[in-house]
């Protein structure tokens, strides 16, 4: 039966192509080589030198304004410069072991990025899943969704009693509070997501019969997709925030227990280079995420 | 394997007796209802189609086409009546009718081949091997004259290329009716004639049984057997039917001048502009 489509000669009057004799064609003037290695190489370092020179020249001024600030010897705060010299060596050793308890801030940041990678993980998954069950059902919308608006402006801190009471260990606790922080602009914006696929894509589904697992993989998510990034985006930076107040409890090696730790024994330099790691991380996964999610959803965007 | 009935022996439809017609949509009404408000959109409709027949269906905008369209798909619920194909009655949308949409709906995270493969997936995963597939699909592909683009994705190719997609798509599902909404409405004139010119040449090979919602007169009167003319909403129903008869192979600059082809076309214009001219309803 699909011999009626395969027969090659059939498509010959219509595809210019096919045709045996060979038509006169344009001749091929070889263009002169693009310039464009040496001019292009330029241009990406012009707009290096764009995006990079004025945050550098506004860190440089704020540095300098926040030296002359701190500068008396009663200052509350220390000053760039006494930063410095307390504890350069955080900043240029990230990755010393002098003890299980005296380690790099780097060792630091990653145990806390492993701590946050389950939190996260099981919030991605469980945030798409309900998600899509909210998104799916009228009624699942309008009876958790301001329930969920309720829940996701509370403070990581305020899940700390409750986390202990509930899991009694301070380890799966402190999961948790990264988890219950960031788990809801995941719900909310899947949940969107699935209320935005158009009906045309529904109808597609609805003629080729796609079961409810086919229909959630192949169209549910890919549609929902950019929704879905923005959510995760959202809530890496919420659990990445989480952080300092999940390793209160767990104390240990991670870089928030370090702050907790820091400000106990008034060591207020080792506070703000540990201030500056989290920043940098935290703005690495945000584009990390970002990164990703543009990956994922090429083409999406533009319908 | 697809039996095509000459399409111009008109007997076939003219007087066709119940269990005659392939497709029979019988005392259809459609009424939409929102909270207390019921809307009747379409009214007593009734049309036989027969296997291989290209009908279309034309009225002013607004009237009820798409719906009827959707009824037949299987997409929304007759609130009365039945669709029958083949004497079974269609209450769910599926394969064997499918459908190109008003606005192409390729899902636009899957290339051009892709979106062909995945209906080939669904209706032959069982019946044909891997190979086979992805042959099937690269045939239907080319049969609309895609396969260049087969790696794009809708984005990067023009309208007309995604209208041409959206049919292989529903080419590739072998289905016993093909559903096209307005399939032409957005592509500009010379893309259009093209594209008509090649459904032409489909129908012609394969054979299969096509219902076309359109609201261009030429388009109709080129492409069809018959022509359903529907009467203005709301409660709209099925005005009058007209048999083209011209001769296949239609060619485009030979049919305007023919006389059958002028009073094909007549026939629709009046309908249309002189007894069921377009009014814009306050609703
Ligand atoms: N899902 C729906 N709910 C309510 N009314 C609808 C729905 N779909 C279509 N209609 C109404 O039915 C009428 C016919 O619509 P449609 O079939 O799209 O017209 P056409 O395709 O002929 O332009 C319109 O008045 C439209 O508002
Ligand atoms: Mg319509």
């Amino acid at each position: 039966m699909s011999a009626i489509l395969l027969k090659p000669e059939a498509f010959q009057q219509a595809s210019p192509t096919a045709t045996a004799v060979p038509t006169p064609r344009a001749e091929i003037i070889a263009l002169p080589p693009k310039r464009a290695t040496e001019s292009q190489l330029v241009k990406r370092l012009n707009s290096m030198f764009v995006t990079v020179v004025p945050p550098l020249v506004v860190l440089a001024l704020m540095l300098l304004a926040w030296e002359l600030a701190c500068a008396g010897p009663k200052a509350a705060l220390p000053a760039p410069s006494r930063i410095w010299a307390e504890a350069h060596d955080l900043v240029t050793q990230p990755f010393f072991v002098n003890g299980p308890q005296d380690i790099g801030l780097g060792w630091r940041v990653l145990t806390s990025l492993q701590r946050v990678a389950i939190g996260f993980g099981i919030a991605a998954l469980v945030g798409v899943l309900l998600g899509a069950f909210v998104g799916q059902s009228v009624w699942a919308m309008r009876g958790l969704d301001p329930i969920f608006q309720v829940l996701r402006t509370v403070p990581p801190l305020a899940w700390l009693p409750l986390s202990l009471a509930a899991f009694r260990d301070s380890a799966p606790s402190a999961i948790f509070v990264i988890f219950i922080t960031s788990v809801w602009p995941i719900i909310i914006n899947t949940a969107v997501g699935i209320r935005n696929i158009p009906q045309d894509y529904r109808n597609v589904s609805a003629v080729l019969r796609l079961s409810h697992f086919e229909f959630f993989w192949r169209i549910m998510i890919p549609s929902a997709a950019p929704y879905i990034f923005t959510g995760l985006r959202i809530g890496i930076g919420l659990s990445w925030l989480a952080i300092v107040a999940a390793e209160m409890l767990t104390g240990g090696v991670g870089i928030g227990f370090f702050i907790w730790d820091a400000w106990n024994s008034s060591r207020l330099s080792d506070i703000v280079v540990a201030l500056a790691y989290i920043g940098t991380v935290g703005f690495i996964l945000d584009r990390l995420v970002a990164f990703v999610g543009e990956l994922a959803t090429r083409g999406t965007a533009t319908a | 394997m697809i039996a095509r009935l000459d399409p111009h022996d008109h007997t076939t439809h003219a007087n066709l007796r119940p269990g005659q017609a392939f497709l029979r949509i019988d005392h259809v009404d459609k009424a939409f209802t929102r909270g207390s408000t019921t809307s009747v959109v379409l009214k007593d409709v009734n049309l036989s189609i027969a296997r291989g027949e290209y009908v279309s269906i034309i009225g002013h905008s607004g009237c009820g086409k798409s719906t009827l369209l959707n009824l037949i798909a299987g997409l929304t619920p007759v609130t009365s009546g039945a669709v029958l194909l083949e004497d079974k009655e269609v209450n769910a949308p599926g394969p064997e009718r499918a459908v190109v949409f008003q606005n192409h709906s390729l899902l636009p995270w899957l290339t051009v081949y892709d979106n062909v493969r995945m209906g080939v997936d669904k209706v032959f995963g069982r019946l044909k091997s891997r190979n086979e597939r992805h042959e099937w699909t690269l045939a239907n592909l080319d049969l609309v004259q895609m396969g260049h683009a087969k790696d794009k994705r809708p984005a990067e190719i023009s309208g007309g290329m995604k209208q041409r997609v959206g049919i292989a798509r529903a080419l590739a599902m072998e289905p016993k009716v093909l559903l096209l909404d307005e399939p032409f409405g957005a592509l500009d004139a010379l893309t259009r004639a093209h594209l008509q010119d090649e459904v032409m040449k489909i129908h012609a090979k394969l054979g299969n049984t096509v219902i076309m919602i359109t609201h261009d007169v030429d388009e109709a009167v080129l492409l069809s057997d018959r022509i359903v003319m529907m009467t203005n909403g709301p409660a709209a129903r099925i005005g009058e039917v007209l048999d083209v008869r011209l001769p296949r192979p239609r060619l485009r600059l030979e049919c305007v001048k023919n006389a059958e082809y002028l009073r094909c076309r007549e026939a629709v214009m009046r309908f249309l502009y002189e007894r069921h001219s377009f009014v814009e309803s306050a609703a």
